[in-house]
């Protein structure tokens, strides 16, 4: 077997999802996931395909049609100017993800990975023959990336910068002027930039600025989003990749020979998701973003109350609180809280080793579990004291 | 576009109306106290008239209740237009709810009774009878499938694994 698949652990959070799966009366905000069904006229579209018997696949790349609507999103929500031609539909932004990091490194390249972050980032470029570098981001800087922190990791091996934001676990933002800023860390190198967008719409103070909008970034940014989180289609796997022509055309490469074409059902589900999104100025996403604004200010403000200090998180539907207080250590913490009061949080260090401290907790669940699952960590809390 | 404060408090309750005003402060990012007053004034000002239950009919104890739905055709009064008949048919307690309707009748009434016999009596004996009254259709509702929004019988909902990336 390839060492290098030998060498990657499995995830962290694959633990405890055993262990959660069979407790009973257990309130997970382990979940990474919506708790919105599809809105029913995508879902309605999905079985429409399928009646009308599109079962066949799409070009490599994607219904023209959607990407088409994908190119009007990022230009209408984002200022961002891609043709049809510079965007791949991917299965999930996972594909994304990996395609940008193949099409990118090569054997002993440097990728600088903010920490913590989402699990894929450091196995995909391990798989790829690459060197991870986290950069850690600390909840002092409301877990931005800083441009100096960059500045130091750089080196003449570093092919390529990820930036996820908003951010899972944390739910830290990146601002305009943080990009701003993080982009004239990138002058006079050629490191690429792939900005994982997927939590785009769920940003809660201002809008999402997409990376490729800064002056200067759109030639080297590849830019990832999909519709998992903006439309609750997380089971239908639909992503899409947006780049450059001389880098899309290698990812559409990998694409073709490894997926060659994402699902179609989901991909005419999508169609309707934007179409229906631009005729009604994108109502149902509001209405999603405004229903986890109340949770998240209902979460941050339980765990302050509560003695376990919690960021504002401003995007994302995560809240990320330090645990440091009670003196345990974040597996400690969440396995007794599993235990103990039947709650299924994640440990910070499921998404690197500067995740310690933290634990991650959605908020993408109903108010009543909400204020159920809050009332047992508070009484988890002050068992310890 | 920013929301009123009422309209989201209005929007929590109307999802659970047993929502504590400690809980909306919070989902809210405001004081007890501020939304409490809120709550006051949406209820001194009848804005906020009552807080109700969504109730499975099918799986209570209690003899079934019957619902129809009543279409109703009047002849509009002088200078009172419809509100007069309104008001009469409204003040019965059997009806659950009266709405003018634009369309081919004039009043969808949705009557409350404990069987097919007292509906019916109450359409044949009290509604039709009314000076105005012209014509009435009757359907008896069979089945609920769906009540405000909720859908019945209410099953699992959330199909989520309890742990993901």
């Amino acid at each position: 077997m390839n060492p290098t698949v030998v060498d990657i652990p499995p995830s962290g959070i694959r633990k405890f999802f055993d262990i959660a799966a069979e407790m009973k009366d257990c309130i997970s905000l382990g979940v990474g996931e919506p708790d919105f069904v599809t809105p029913w006229n995508i879902r309605e579209a999905g079985i429409k395909s399928l009646k009308d018997g599109i079962t066949c696949y799409t070009s490599n790349s994607g219904l023209l049609e959607l990407r088409r609507l994908c190119c009007r999103y990022y230009s209408e929500r984002f200022g961002v100017e891609y043709a049809p031609e510079q965007c791949i539909m991917t299965v999930g932004a996972s594909e994304g993800i990996d395609l940008a990091m193949r099409m990118l490194i090569s054997s002993g390249d440097e990728v600088l990975i903010p920490e913590p972050s989402y699990v894929s980032y450091m196995p995909c470029v391990r798989l790829s023959g690459g060197i991870p570098v986290p950069i850690r981001a600390t909840a002092e800087n409301g877990f931005k990336l800083t441009a100096e922190t960059v500045r130091a990791a750089i080196t003449p091996r570093t092919k390529a910068l990820i930036l996820p934001f908003p951010n899972n676990p944390t739910g830290g933002i990146m601002t305009r002027e943080d990009l701003v800023e993080m982009s004239k860390a990138l002058e006079g190198t050629d490191i690429i930039v792939v900005s994982d967008e997927i939590y785009a719409e769920l940003t809660y103070r201002g809008t999402h600025c997409a990376f490729a909008s800064i002056p200067g970034m759109f030639e080297r940014t590849v830019t990832i989003n999909g519709f998992s989180k903006a439309f609750a289609m997380t089971g239908w796997r639909l992503g899409y990749v947006m780049a450059p022509e001389p880098l899309l055309k290698q990812m559409l490469k990998i694409h073709q020979f490894t997926m060659l074409c994402a699902s179609t059902t989901s991909q005419i589900a999508a169609v309707e998701a934007l179409t229906h999104g631009f005729e009604t100025d994108f109502a149902d996403v509001r209405a999603m973003r405004r229903e986890y604004n109340r949770r998240r200010n209902f979460v941050v403000r339980q765990f302050n109350d509560m003695g376990l200090s919690c960021f504002e998180p401003l995007g994302a539907f995560y809240a990320f609180p330090s645990i440091q207080k009670t003196g345990l250590d974040s597996e400690t913490f969440c396995t007794r809280l599993l235990m103990e009061k039947r709650v299924a949080v994640v440990p910070g260090t499921a998404f690197g080793p500067s995740g310690e401290g933290f634990v991650r907790a959605t908020y993408a669940t109903s108010m009543e579990k909400l204020i159920e699952a809050c009332r047992r960590i508070r009484e988890f809390v002050e068992s310890l004291a | 576009m920013e929301r009123s404060f009422a309209m989201e408090i209005l929007d929590i309750l109307a999802q659970d109306s047993r929502t504590p005003a400690a809980i909306i402060a919070q989902m809210l990012n405001t004081s007890e106290e501020a939304v409490k007053a809120e709550i006051k004034r949406l209820e001194d000002e009848k804005i906020l008239l009552r807080y109700t239950t969504i109730i499975d009919e099918e799986k209570t104890e209690s003899e079934s209740t019957i619902h129809a739905l009543i279409e109703v055709k009047v002849t509009p009064q002088y200078r009172q237009g419809y509100d007069a008949i309104a008001e009469q048919i409204s003040r019965y307690p059997e009806v659950r709810a009266c709405y003018l309707m634009s369309g081919s009748y004039d009043f969808m009434v949705l009557v409350d009774g404990p069987n097919l016999r007292s509906v019916s009596q109450f359409v044949t004996e009290k509604l039709a009878v009314l000076n105005g009254v012209v014509s009435t259709g009757t359907h008896f509702v069979l089945r609920k499938y769906k009540d405000n929004h909720v859908v019945m019988p209410n099953g699992r909902d959330d199909y989520r694994q309890v742990v993901t990336p």
